[in-house]
């Protein structure tokens, strides 16, 4: 673990730190927390009172809240650090020529579009793809889909905001719920009028001025009764953030026959901490399914919830992780039953390589009243070195004798077998362990639009290649 | 120009299983090599390919005159060297067309020629889809195949069979110079033989390959005929003949050669 803390803070003081010291910031507030800086934001963003006074009341509560005690070590973590709220000029940006080498680097081994690459680098707060985004824009207006970013939502449609934020994830939920609380900026509000079929995914990089991949992103989607929508969040290729502490929050609300999905692939630079909660409430014969794969960041804790509310809901929890040499993630899936009839799938994916670590945990609530709900929660990890490190805790709580849970656990390693099949047909060792790798993802990688399929493989031969900066 | 196997001895686990194994495979002939059960023919044919179990005490193995011993199982594969296996194993996840196509790639030089994707393409590394799609196609046909085949996963619930006919299509489009056949007639019914065995006989005209045609039956050898039959027991090659010899071999039974080399001694 201390390899895993030294080598974060190594980074952190590199070229990524002097990067970050030749930017310059119309607004930045000062290092570190505190009242003045929660003022300070809200007041930048002109924010009306109510909600200047949620993040005065969850500052407090961050401030009394013990750190976690389990799953990460966060000893090396000191909130003093940080920055909590940048926004880049507009008219100096950083320059293409500032970008680190090892981050231009991996783009271009990804081969991706210079655009794009200047938008994921933050050389631009936009894509080109502003023509696009306009006529899709127009389209979801007229079936009454808001789809803003969260600043936005609060300054038009406070009353949907008010009546939303925090109803899933209580302030108190955990220190880092607190935290953003205090301190969001950025992410995404979606509200999906009743029975509207969303054809095309949502995705936050469309969004013009997309400061959701920020920090402290605060995400709300609302798929009112029998709608449907697919959000993604995040891509494929590298981000490279400024500051290492990202901590969000995403509250999801499936009225009753609605169905949701939320994607979301994280691939933040190794220096950062990667603290997220997501959680959706389920109403009657509504579906939800989170998709997560986590491929970054130096330490994550990260735990997709749902909570089957009303009687028939289901949730679906799709998650693997990649963690390379350090790399320690601790991760999970909560299916909370509260109705009867309610059903959770959750399966997980983990690689190890190197001296990378996965935890995961799977926690299976089962109410009194939910009566014949099931749950299948199965593992499976796969190690692809003799150090790796891959554990399984479930937590199963059962109150209801009719209900149905089932636990399966796997932990494998590539068979030498395996691997000489593939190398007998010309394939070389590299490239036949990210075939064997690529197999073992199938299941969550069918789930994904084709492109970042076609991305998500690509990047996972990277990551074998140890060379994802 | 030939697949050269000089008094080849190779243990597993600490465990003697070839004793001195000689055998001259030149280009567009066909040898079978007939034993009983338990006798090393697949010790021979992985050894061959590079399994890395397989432990070599003593000779040499070549192709072409270029030693393959310090050669990994995928540069043996692009030197030309291909191993239809008695078991092939599963890979779970992986359609058995994305797998074609990554090996064909391989096997062909596309995989050298741009480790990293181009600016802007991903598969760079990969044949031209159209291009592959053809040749796929073509050989699905030549070994009556189902082109819905492709869409599953390699060998994962495939019949015993399917394996062996999927191992073929693999030979087919990697265009190995010199191939072993390690019981491919096993699991086959006999129109799936007489078809899979059309298509070998077709694939080594087109090649000129060089066949090395492992087996305990001389079923096959109906389809495909050998210029040189060789008896194998024990983890040696005790006999040597033309096709006669696989007939007299069915006829007696490896009772029969086991007492004939009880005599010889
Ligand atoms: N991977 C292995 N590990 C241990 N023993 C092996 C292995 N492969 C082969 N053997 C042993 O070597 C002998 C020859 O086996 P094999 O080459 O499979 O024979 P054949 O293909 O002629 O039936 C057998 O006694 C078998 O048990
Ligand atoms: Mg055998």
């Amino acid at each position: 673990m201390s390899v895993n803390q030294d080598k974060l803070r190594d980074i952190k003081e590199q070229d990524r730190y002097d990067f970050r010291t030749e930017i310059d910031y119309v607004h930045r507030s000062r290092r570190g927390i505190g009242v003045d800086v929660v003022h300070e934001i809200s007041a930048l963003k002109g924010e009306p009172q109510w909600m200047l006074d949620f993040r005065l009341k969850a500052l407090d509560i961050f401030l009394e809240m013990p750190m976690p005690e389990w799953g990460v070590d966060l000893g090396a973590l000191d909130f003093e650090e940080f920055y909590y709220f940048m926004r880049a000029t507009d008219t100096k940006k950083r320059t293409w020529e500032e970008v680190p080498d090892a981050i231009k680097d991996t783009f271009d081994k990804l081969g991706i579009p210079e655009a794009e690459r200047k938008y994921l680098a933050g050389v631009e707060t936009q894509m080109d793809s502003e023509a696009v985004y306009s006529s899709l824009k127009e389209e979801w207006e007229s079936q009454g889909i808001l789809f803003v970013d969260m600043d936005t939502a609060v300054r038009e449609h406070p009353e949907l905001v008010q009546a939303h934020i925090s109803t899933v994830v209580p302030i108190r939920d955990n220190k880092f719920a607190a935290l953003n609380s205090a301190f969001w900026s950025g992410g995404s509000f979606v509200y999906v009028p009743k029975g509207v079929n969303v054809e095309i995914p949502l995705q936050a990089y469309f969004r013009i001025n997309a400061q959701s991949l920020g920090q402290f992103e605060r995400t709300i989607i609302i798929a009112d009764e029998g709608s449907n929508v697919h959000y993604i969040e995040g891509c494929t290729a590298p981000q490279y953030a400024e500051a290492a502490l990202h901590t969000g929050v995403i509250e999801i609300f499936v009225r009753k026959g609605a169905h949701a999905r939320y994607t979301t692939i994280q691939n933040w630079s190794r220096n950062v901490y990667n603290l997220v909660t997501q959680r959706a409430v389920v109403d009657e014969d509504g579906l939800m399914e989170w998709v997560d794969g986590n491929l970054g960041s130096g330490v994550t804790m990260k735990y997709p919830a749902v909570i089957l509310k009303g009687a028939r809901a289901r949730g679906m929890i799709l998650s693997i992780a990649f963690a390379g040499d350090d790399q320690h993630y601790d991760a999970g899936a909560k299916a909370i039953h509260l109705a009867p009839d309610t059903n959770s799938i959750i399966t997980s994916k983990s690689i190890s390589k190197g001296n990378g670590r996965s935890g995961f945990r799977g926690l299976v609530h089962v109410a009194r009243g939910a009566e014949r709900a099931q749950s299948k929660v199965v593992c499976d990890a796969l190690l692809l070195d003799p150090e790796s490190r891959s554990d399984t805790y479930p937590y199963i709580d059962v109150s209801e004798d009719n209900s149905k849970i089932e636990h399966e656990a796997t932990v494998s390693k590539i068979s030498e077998d395996q691997l000489f099949y593939l190398m007998s047909r010309g394939l070389t060792e590299e490239q036949a362990s990210a075939i064997i790798i690529n197999g073992f993802l199938e299941p969550f990688v069918k789930e994904l639009p084709m492109e970042y399929a076609v991305e998500l493989n690509r990047l996972i031969q990277l990551q074998m290649e140890g060379s994802v900066g | 120009m030939a697949l050269e196997i000089r008094d080849l001895h190779v243990a597993v686990d600490g465990k003697e299983i070839l004793k001195g194994v000689s055998l001259n495979v030149e280009r567009g002939s066909t040898h079978a090599l007939m034993g009983p059960n338990g006798s090393g023919k697949s010790t021979l044919s992985y050894t061959l390919m590079g399994h890395p179990k397989y432990l070599i005490t003593q000779g040499d193995a070549l192709i072409d005159g270029v030693s393959l011993l310090e050669m990994t199982p995928d540069q043996r594969a692009r030197a030309g060297l291909f191993l239809a296996m008695q078991y092939p194993v599963a890979i779970s996840g992986v359609s058995l067309y994305s797998f074609l196509h990554a090996a064909t790639s391989a096997v062909r030089g596309f995989g050298d020629r741009s480790a990293r994707p181009a600016r802007g393409r991903f598969n760079a590394h990969l044949m031209p889809m159209r291009e592959f799609r053809k040749e796929v196609n073509g050989k699905l046909d030549l070994l009556e195949m189902d082109p819905v085949f492709l869409r599953r996963y390699l060998n994962e619930g495939f019949s015993g069979g399917e394996k062996k006919r999927a191992e073929i299509l693999q030979m087919a489009l990697l265009k190995p110079k010199f191939s072993v056949l390690d019981e491919t007639d096993s699991g086959l019914d006999i129109d799936a033989l007489r078809i899979v065995s059309k298509g070998i006989n077709a694939l080594q005209d087109e090649l000129n390959m060089g066949l090395l045609v492992i087996t305990h039956y001389q079923r096959i050898l109906n389809y495909i005929h050998p210029d040189v039959v060789h008896i194998f027991v024990d983890g040696r090659v005790v006999k040597t003949g033309d096709a006669k010899l696989a007939e007299i071999l069915e006829e007696q039974g490896y009772e029969w050669v086991r007492q004939e080399l009880a005599l010889g001694d």
